[in-house]
Order: C-alpha cells, then sequence, then structure tokens
C-alpha cells in the first residue's frame, strides 16, 4: 500500500526523520516555532500511521503492507518491512506517543528547541524502524541508530546527574547488543551453510537448523540484549537513572516505546528462532520476571521521588509482560501485548504528569506535595485516572493485560506459582499507587507553595485526553485490539511450536547419521563453528 | 578500455603509468616552485599540489579496469592497485585541503609540506602497485622519509622534534627489520618477485626452514611497525600528537592504508601458502592491538594522542579482515581502510580547526560547549566519533560488520567476541568528546574556531561520505571485491 507514492512503512520511518532535518535547519529566529513544525510533523507521521489500523486485515497471521527491496546484495541484506498483529500496535503507540511527548515538551523545553525536536523526530523513526524490520540486518541498524537520539536527549537536556545517566544508558544497551550481532551473524552462517544462500532476511532465518547445544548461547546472545532493554531484573539498573534524569519527554518514549523493544524482540526473534532454548530457558525467565515484578514494586513503594517510583514500577509491570510471553500460550502473549501497549500509555501519563507537576514546583519528591485536589483538581482527577489504569482496576485498561497474563500463566500447570506470586505483585502495585496518591493529593496542603499550583493548562488537558479516551476504550472494549493481534499470535505460537520440534527431529536425524553413515546422509557436525 | 589492450608495448606502460608520473612532477614543481620568491600567503602551492592530485585520480579512474604487469614485473597495474591509488589520492587531496588555511595560520606555510604529501602519496602507491619485495621497499622509503619530516615540521616545537626523531629512528630500525626479512626470503627463495616466490613456496619444504621462517616474521615485524600494531605501536601517539594536526591526519589515514596494502600484496602474491600459519601469530596481535589501543585511549585528555591509540585499535580490527583471508576476509579490509580513513580524516581535520593562530587547542576539555555554539563543527565532530565507534547509519558500522562476518566465516569466534567487546570500551571514549561538547560548559574561556573554506568542503564532504557508505556501501564493498580478486586471479 502506498500513500502519496511512497510505500507506507518507508514513509513512517522516512518521514519523521526528513522532518528532524526540517526542524534542525530552521532559521535561528524560529527558535520558538521549532515546537509547533516538530508537533506538526509529529501529527502528520500519526496520521499516515492510521491507514495501518483501518487497512489492516484481522483475518490471518500473514504479513501485510510488505516492502522487500534488495539492500546490500552483496551480504544478502534487504530492506524487507512488514506488520504483523504483533507490531501493528506498537507502530502506532510509538506514532501516538511521539506525538503527545512533543506536544507535552512545549512549555518543558526553552533551550535548544531545535536540536531537541529534531532528536525526538528522528528517535520516532528510528523506534519505528525496529519494530517494522524483517531483515536482522535493518533490524540491527535501527536498534543501534535509536541509541544516539536518546543518548543525546538524556544527556543534554536531562537533570544533574544526565551525563552519567546518558552515558550508562548507551553502554548497558551497547552491551548487551554486540554480542546479539555476533549471534546474528552465527544463525547468518548457519543458514548459509544449510541452505546455500546468504540472507539476513528473517523469515528465512526461521527455517534455520540451529543445532541444539549452540541454540542456548545464541538465545542468550539475543536474550542478553532484549532483557537489558525491557529491562528485566538484574539487568534493570540503568533504568531509574536513565529515566529520572531524562527530559518528561524522554521519560515518556523511554517508558512507552523503547523498553517494549526488548519484549517485542523476543517474540519476534529470539523466541522463533530459538525455540528449544525459549522453552528450555523459561523457568529462569519466568524467575527472573517474577523476582522483577516483586521487587520492582517493593522498590517503588519507599521511594521519595515520584519519577523514580513510576520508573521502578516499570520495572514491575514489564515483569508481567515476560511472565506472559514465556507460558507460550494465547492468553498469555495476548495479555503480554496488552501489557505492553497499557504499560505505555499509562506510564507515559504517569511520567507527563510527573512534569507537569515539576515544570510548577521544580521537585519531584512526594514530601514536598500533598492536598493537591483542593488546589488543581482537574490534574488530580486526570492523575487518578492514570494511576488506577497503572494499577489495573477493572474498566480500565491496565485490567486486561494484567488478567491475561496471568490467566496464561496459570494454565500452565509448570507456571502456577509464578501466577500466584505475580498476583501479589498487582497487590503491591496497589500499595504503592494508592498511598503515593493519597500522599500527594490527598490530606491538606502542607506546602505553602503549594497553594498558587496552576491547574492544567488547556494545552496539557489536550495532551492527557486521547490517553484517557485510550484508556477507557481498551479497559472496555479490547476486542478491536484483540482480534487483530489474536491470529498472529496464535501463528506465532504455533510456529515456535512445531519448530522446536523440527529441530529436535533434526537434531536427532544428524545424531543418528553420526552413529550410522548409511549412504546418502549427510553427517555434518551438529554443533561446530558455522563455516 | 578494452581496444587498449591491442596496442601493448612500452608506449602504453607509460600511459597507463600516468598518475604515477602526474605526481612525480607535482612534487618537482612544488620544490621548484618554493624556491621562487613569493608573497606570503599564497595559494600557489595548495592549488598546484590540487590539481596535480586531480589529475591523478583522474588519470586513475580513467584506466580503471586495466591489469597488466610492468617494468620487468616489478610493478602491477590492476584493480588493488586502481583501488588504493584512488584512495590515497583522495586522502592526500583532503589532506592539502585541510592543510591550506591550517598552514597559513600556524606560521608553518613551506611549499615543502605539500611537496612532501605529493611525494609520501606516492610511495604509497608503489607499496600497493609493487609486485617485488624491492619495490615495496622503494615504496615504503618515499613514503616513510617526507612522513618523517612531516613529523618533525613544527620545527620551533620541541614535542614536534621529539615526534620527528622518534618516528624517524623506530621507523628506521622497522624498515630495518623489514629489509633483512627480504634479504632472507631472497635468500631461500632466490627471487624478489612476489608471484615468483609465491609459486617456488607452493608445495616446497623450504617453508619450514628456520631462515625462511625468521625471514617472513622480519617482514611482518617490519609491516606491524609501518600499521602500528602493538606491541610495534610506540612511536604512534608521539609522532601523532608532535605532528602538525593536518599531517597527522594525512598519516593517520595513508599511511596505515599503504601498510596494509603492502601487506596484502606479500600475503596474497608470495605468501598464500603461509598466511594460514600466520593464524595464531595474528590472532594474538589482534587482540593486543584492540584491547591495548582502545583501553589506553580511555586515558588520554589529549585529543591528538586519544585518535592516535584509536587508530592503533582500528589497526587490531582491520587485522581480523586479514586474519579471515580469501576474498572476503580482504575485501573487508579494503573497505574498511576507506571508511576508516574517511572518519579518521574527518576526525584530525575538526582538530585541526580548533584554536586561533599558533594557539592551538587539542585537549578533549577544549571542546566544552563547542556543540551548540558551533553547530556545524558539533554535528561534524560527533559524527566522525559515532563513526568510528561503528554506530549506524554511519559506515564505521558496516565496515566492521564486513571484518566481523569475514572473521566469523573462518570460524574465529572467540576473536570476533573480543573485537565486539572492544569496540563497546571505544564507545566509552568516542562519547567523551561528544559528552563534552554538549553536555559541559567550558570553565575557562571558551574554544576559539579558525574555520576555513577548503577545510570545509573538505569535511562536509568527508560527513556526506561516512553516511554514504553507511546506507549505500554496496559499491565500494563491491570494487574492493574486485580488486581483490584481480589479484586473485
Amino acid at each position: 500500500m502506498t500513500l502519496l507514492g511512497i510505500p507506507i512503512l518507508t514513509l513512517l520511518i522516512v518521514l519523521p526523520i526528513v522532518g528532524g532535518l526540517v526542524v534542525a535547519l530552521l532559521p535561528k529566529s524560529a527558535e520558538s516555532q521549532a515546537k509547533h513544525v516538530a508537533f506538526a510533523i509529529a501529527l502528520l507521521e500519526f496520521a499516515a500511521s492510521i491507514p495501518l489500523w483501518f487497512g489492516y486485515q484481522p483475518g490471518g497471521p500473514a504479513f501485510q503492507f510488505v516492502e522487500n527491496l534488495p539492500w546490500i546484495p552483496g551480504i544478502g541484506a534487504s530492506w524487507h518491512l512488514g506488520i504483523d498483529g504483533l507490531s501493528i500496535f506498537l507502530v502506532l503507540l510509538t506514532t501516538a506517543l511521539s506525538a503527545l511527548a512533543i506536544l507535552g515538551s512545549f512549555s518543558a523545553i526553552h533551550e535548544r528547541t531545535r536540536a531537541y525536536y529534531m532528536l525526538l523526530l528522528m528517535l520516532e523513526g528510528a523506534m519505528i524502524g525496529t519494530f517494522l524490520a524483517l531483515d536482522m540486518v535493518v533490524f540491527y541498524f535501527f536498534w543501534e541508530a535509536m541509541l544516539v537520539p536518546m543518548y543525546l536527549l538524556i544527556g543534554v537536556w536531562g537533570g544533574q546527574e544526565r551525563i552519567r545517566a546518558a552515558v550508562k544508558f548507551f553502554l548497558y544497551t551497547m552491551a548487551g547488543s554486540v554480542l546479539m550481532l555476533v549471534a546474528i551473524l552465527w544463525i547468518y552462517f548457519l543458514h548459509f551453510q544449510q541452505t546455500g544462500t546468504y540472507t539476513t532476511d528473517l523469515l528465512q532465518l526461521y527455517q534455520t537448523n540451529v543445532p541444539l547445544g549452540a541454540q542456548t548461547w545464541l538465545f542468550l546472545a539475543f536474550a542478553v540484549a532484549f532483557a537489558i532493554k525491557v529491562p528485566m531484573w538484574p539487568f534493570h539498573t540503568w533504568l531509574p537513572l536513565a529515566h529520572v534524569e531524562a527530559p518528561t519527554a524522554g521519560s515518556v518514549i523511554l517508558a512507552a516505546v523503547l523498553l517494549k523493544m526488548g519484549t517485542y524482540g523476543f517474540m519476534r526473534f529470539a523466541m522463533p528462532l530459538f525455540p528449544n532454548a525459549a522453552y528450555a530457558m523459561a523457568p529462569v525467565i519466568n524467575l527472573l520476571a517474577v523476582i522483577g515484578i516483586i521487587y520492582g514494586a517493593l522498590v517503588a513503594m519507599v521511594q521519595p521521588d515520584l519519577k523514580k517510583l513510576v520508573a521502578y514500577s516499570s520495572v514491575s509491570h514489564l515483569g508481567f509482560c515476560m511472565l506472559g510471553m514465556f507460558a507460550f500460550n494465547s492468553p498469555g502473549w495476548a495479555g503480554s501485548l496488552m501489557q505492553m501497549i497499557n504499560h505505555g500509555i499509562s506510564t507515559g501519563a504517569l511520567f507527563l504528569l510527573v512534569g507537569v507537576i515539576y515544570e510548577r514546583r521544580h521537585t519531584r519528591l512526594i514530601a514536598e506535595f500533598g492536598g493537591l485536589w483542593k488546589v488543581i483538581p482537574v490534574y488530580s482527577a486526570i492523575f487518578m485516572v492514570v494511576m488506577l489504569s497503572s494499577i489495573g482496576l477493572p474498566g480500565t485498561n491496565g485490567f486486561i493485560g494484567e488478567f491475561l497474563v496471568l490467566l496464561g500463566a496459570f494454565q500452565m500447570p509448570d507456571n502456577r506459582i509464578w501466577a500466584i506470586l505475580a498476583a501479589t505483585g498487582v497487590i503491591l502495585s496497589a500499595c504503592y499507587m494508592l498511598w503515593m496518591y493519597q500522599r500527594v493529593i490527598f490530606g491538606t496542603i502542607t506546602n505553602a507553595a503549594n497553594e498558587a499550583l496552576k491547574d492544567l493548562t488547556p494545552r496539557e488537558v489536550a495532551v492527557f485526553i486521547p490517553l484517557l479516551a485510550l484508556i477507557f476504550w481498551i479497559g472496555l472494549f479490547p476486542n478491536p485490539i484483540l482480534t487483530r493481534m489474536q491470529p498472529s499470535i496464535d501463528y506465532q505460537l504455533e510456529f515456535i511450536r512445531t519448530r522446536a520440534l523440527d529441530q529436535r527431529e533434526h537434531a536427532a536425524r544428524q545424531a543418528i547419521g553420526a552413529l550410522l553413515p548409511a549412504p546418502g546422509v549427510q553427517a555434518t557436525t551438529g554443533t561446530g563453528a558455522p563455516r | 578500455m578494452n581496444s587498449l589492450h591491442g596496442l601493448g608495448g612500452a608506449n602504453l606502460d607509460l600511459i597507463v603509468l600516468l598518475p604515477v608520473w602526474v605526481l612525480t612532477a607535482t612534487a618537482c614543481l612544488l620544490m621548484l616552485v618554493n624556491m621562487t620568491p613569493r608573497r606570503a600567503g599564497s595559494n600557489l602551492s595548495a592549488l598546484i599540489a590540487l590539481l596535480g592530485l586531480a589529475l591523478a585520480g583522474t588519470a586513475t579512474w580513467l584506466h580503471r579496469g586495466i591489469t597488466r604487469p610492468l617494468f620487468n614485473q616489478m610493478f602491477v597495474l590492476d584493480g588493488f592497485t586502481t583501488y588504493f591509488t584512488l584512495l590515497f589520492v583522495g586522502i592526500a587531496f583532503v589532506a592539502v585541503l585541510l592543510s591550506w588555511d591550517y598552514l597559513k595560520r600556524t606560521a608553518l606555510e613551506h611549499g615543502e609540506f605539500y611537496a612532501l604529501i605529493a611525494f609520501s602519496t606516492l610511495g604509497m602507491i608503489f607499496m600497493a602497485a609493487a609486485n617485488d619485495l624491492m619495490m615495496i621497499f622503494v615504496g615504503l622509503e618515499l613514503m616513510s622519509i617526507p612522513l618523517y619530516i612531516l613529523a618533525a615540521f613544527r620545527k620551533n616545537r620541541f614535542e614536534s622534534n621529539e615526534a620527528g626523531l622518534k618516528y624517524f629512528l623506530l621507523g628506521a630500525f622497522a624498515t630495518g627489520f623489514l629489509l633483512y626479512g627480504m634479504a632472507l626470503i631472497y635468500g631461500t627463495t632466490g627471487t624478489t618477485n612476489l608471484s615468483k616466490i609465491g609459486s617456488y613456496l607452493l608445495g616446497s619444504p623450504i617453508t619450514s626452514t628456520p631462515l625462511f621462517i625468521i625471514g617472513s616474521l622480519l617482514l611482518l615485524v617490519g609491516f606491524a611497525f609501518k600499521v602500528s600494531l602493538v606491541p610495534f605501536h610506540m612511536w604512534t601517539p608521539d609522532a601523532y600528537e608532535g605532528a602538525p594536526t593536518t599531517a597527522t591526519a594525512f598519516m593517520s589515514a595513508g599511511a596505515k592504508a599503504a601498510g596494509f596494502a603492502g601487506l596484502l600484496r606479500v600475503g596474497m602474491g608470495a605468501l598464500p601458502t603461509v598466511m594460514p600459519d600466520w593464524t595464531h601469530l595474528l590472532t594474538v596481535l589482534a587482540i593486543l592491538t584492540m584491547t591495548i589501543g582502545n583501553v589506553t585511549a580511555i586515558l588520554q585528555s589529549n585529543l591528538k594522542r586519544m585518535l592516535a591509540y584509536s587508530s592503533i585499535a582500528h589497526a587490531g580490527y582491520v587485522l581480523l579482515g586479514v586474519i579471515a583471508g580469501g576474498p572476503d576476509g580482504y575485501s573487508a579490509v579494503l573497505f574498511y581502510l576507506a571508511v576508516y580513513s574517511v572518519m579518521n580524516l574527518g576526525a584530525f581535520g575538526i582538530v585541526s580547526l580548533m584554536g586561533r593562530g599558533t594557539d592551538e587547542r587539542v585537549r578533549v576539555q577544549d571542546m566544552a560547549g563547542v556543540g551548540f555554539r558551533r553547530p556545524w563543527m558539533g554535528i561534524a565532530m560527533a559524527v566522525f566519533m559515532l563513526g568510528l565507534a561503528g554506530i549506524p547509519p554511519t559506515a564505521g558500522f558496516l565496515g566492521k560488520f564486513y571484518l566481523f562476518r569475514a572473521a566469523l566465516a573462518e570460524g574465529h569466534l572467540t576473536l570476533v567476541i573480543i573485537a565486539v567487546l572492544n569496540s563497546v570500551i571505544a564507545v566509552y571514549y568516542y562519547l567523551r568528546p561528544v559528552v563534552v561538547m554538549y553536555m559541559t560548559q567550558p570553565e575557562g574561556e571558551s574554544l576559539e574556531i579558525s574555520p576555513a573554506i577548503p577545510a570545509t568542503i573538505a569535511i562536509v564532504s568527508l560527513i556526506v561520505l561516512t553516511f554514504a557508505l553507511g546506507v549505500a556501501p554496496t559499491a565500494l564493498a563491491e570494487a574492493a571485491l574486485q580488486s581483490v580478486l584481480s589479484v586473485f586471479h
């Protein structure tokens, strides 16, 4: 499908990047207008992503809007983009949240605005590229390229510790992903050895029979890269630092979209490429996920800083995504995907809310506030809805995701214990969120500085209305989303299951072939280096 | 071009050697011009140098695709020669553009500077085109001696004198090793012609005699000095720091590429049967070079020294391709050398703009706040730093990708893992200029920049190349592959 003669997925990647350049090249006198131009571009980008929702055929699992052009024929890399039920909502989430994050930055960023909005737009393009890529080199390309704008956003417009946060963010992610690059090359050669063609096309690499012994290592190389991004306990230490130091829009994008690259990476790459290792490692991942759920919640509870509290709640919420995913069943995956979207909406909104209050008071300490309901009722009301959706109150979006995740985990006899433990995380999240809300919003005004607080401006209300609408829409009518996801989820799960069996059969055949070297049976080495 | 093949004879030899003639003439002309009295600030020398290099480049381009041995097989014109000639001429062209205003501002304006660059370029071309050990030696000397002088070109500065002397003494040692190695190889094989050595060694037991082994190892040591592999890298930081910055740019890109060109010529032409035996040795060298280069770079506060250590580390990455061997490995080397030259020239080019007058600023800290005060300069430096760090969408990423791919294809898993971990270390120090430029404010007075039109043209072209090769590498990668294949056949 094309828009203005350009294939729509390429357009979605290129538009924000070119838009970023446009913003950067605005004359210096237009410094104060940069935000409007950037918002217009982000809105245009969002409008361009709407055809995905309406044009998407919910009936089947196949990739849609596919573009496949040779890119670097010498190594077999192709510009292969496509969208399915797993990625469509993440792309829509990205275009929507990026526009809102830009709108939410209008009054927060006064210095170097052209550079700021340029980086936000370029970041958007790279993130969309990561979700759309169906070629390992294209994926890795965007995955790494995305680090640069985020790094600069944190490092230039961040808080006190911004430099340390930015460098830590960059180095952590980079350190995780370089081993993934080696693993990508490994499977690339393995595929060549088995088929005789060099390709980095994901759908072809899916068909590789990875020896079971090597699979664990390759899965680990991918899993570490993604686990750092998610972040799973104990790889989460960069996250609170980055979140706290980043400017509001940076935190929003970080929470709403960037973390999802990790969870999405497991679904799209790590699990289908190395299904046997994924099954084998499931207990470890589930354990880490549950530790993350409970640990994140407990640490969030004692945070004096609002942003840090939200950051640790992310660790907890993303644990649910992992738990659902590694249940290997349909409700688990649907819940995991829903949780990704919901976390993007709710936590994005929470960061925006913290940003609003920070702009007014230049502090985020819970102890500085109290009794805000009387001064800024609109803010408090919106905060309540968002907070409840983050807890997962029925009727809001958060409920659907957590419920499905727990259902999925509970259906698997081995995972039942994890589901029970994770359910305590739901209770804990209610504790820290409600307690925080009570201390900030209810009670009497203890700090005189809060008496003069101004309520939300119309622009700020305009930022939150779409988010509130999404919270209730997904909470009450999740079906349009679930039906679009379901075929892809079922297909991907079935694919993982059958590939796991195929690979085992292949390994067994090779083992037998090695024992009885009959004529015509090729006895290739099973675990050696691909040559 | 095929019609030319029919002509044959000495005339054609002279025609296809046009780039070499042009460069020689340019260098001599520059020496002569320098003796005539001219007003201060004349641009004549730089213009002659640019014109000569442009002509040489054009002539090379027009004769691409011709493969023939010349001068009794001492000199061979093939895709490999063409690829490197274009690379060297390009490097020299950029170096002249960068030097144009830099020399005036630092009061180093002497016509010899450009003559030395032209002579050195000629030496590099000879190394890449050599099919004879003697030719390699001549090329190496022709390249190195001007570089020694260039390193000491800031004759009033103590560190420049030190740089020149150190470079000269250690370089002389290296040449000694190289020559000794050549003598021993000649002694065991009876010829200095690379192809003849190659065919002589085919199936010959001579490769396991001590004399030959020592000879080939001495040869390797000589090249290791020139491309600064650890532990033969000691001269690099001092020479790079002391030399005029634009001369550093030229030698860091050109001399390294020429050193690898010579190594590959010997490796592919004379010692293809011996290269596999070197694998372990080269692996150790590669690991040491990458790791020590990167770790030491972290400790540097002087940009030129940091880039010097980083260039050592890059030689380690390039070794991955040499170790992998074969068309894929060697073409990855060629690709990486081009990409590395582009980015390194750019980085040193930016450094050459820092400061005003003879007051040069080369500390990382000096860049504080430059990012927003001088947005274009900030972006340029950031691009080159991220490119050298290997972050997409710059060419540095694909360059590394090709090298890692080639090395893994030959099963060097551990080596590749060490290399990728090294590139994480490298990110740390490449990010430092970016951090300082964009995230800190100067403590004292802010850095003065001396922008210049020729340097700007050069740097903008290098930025364009960094991105263009990062998203559309196919043309260059294909050219690199064809160049390597032209030697194999």
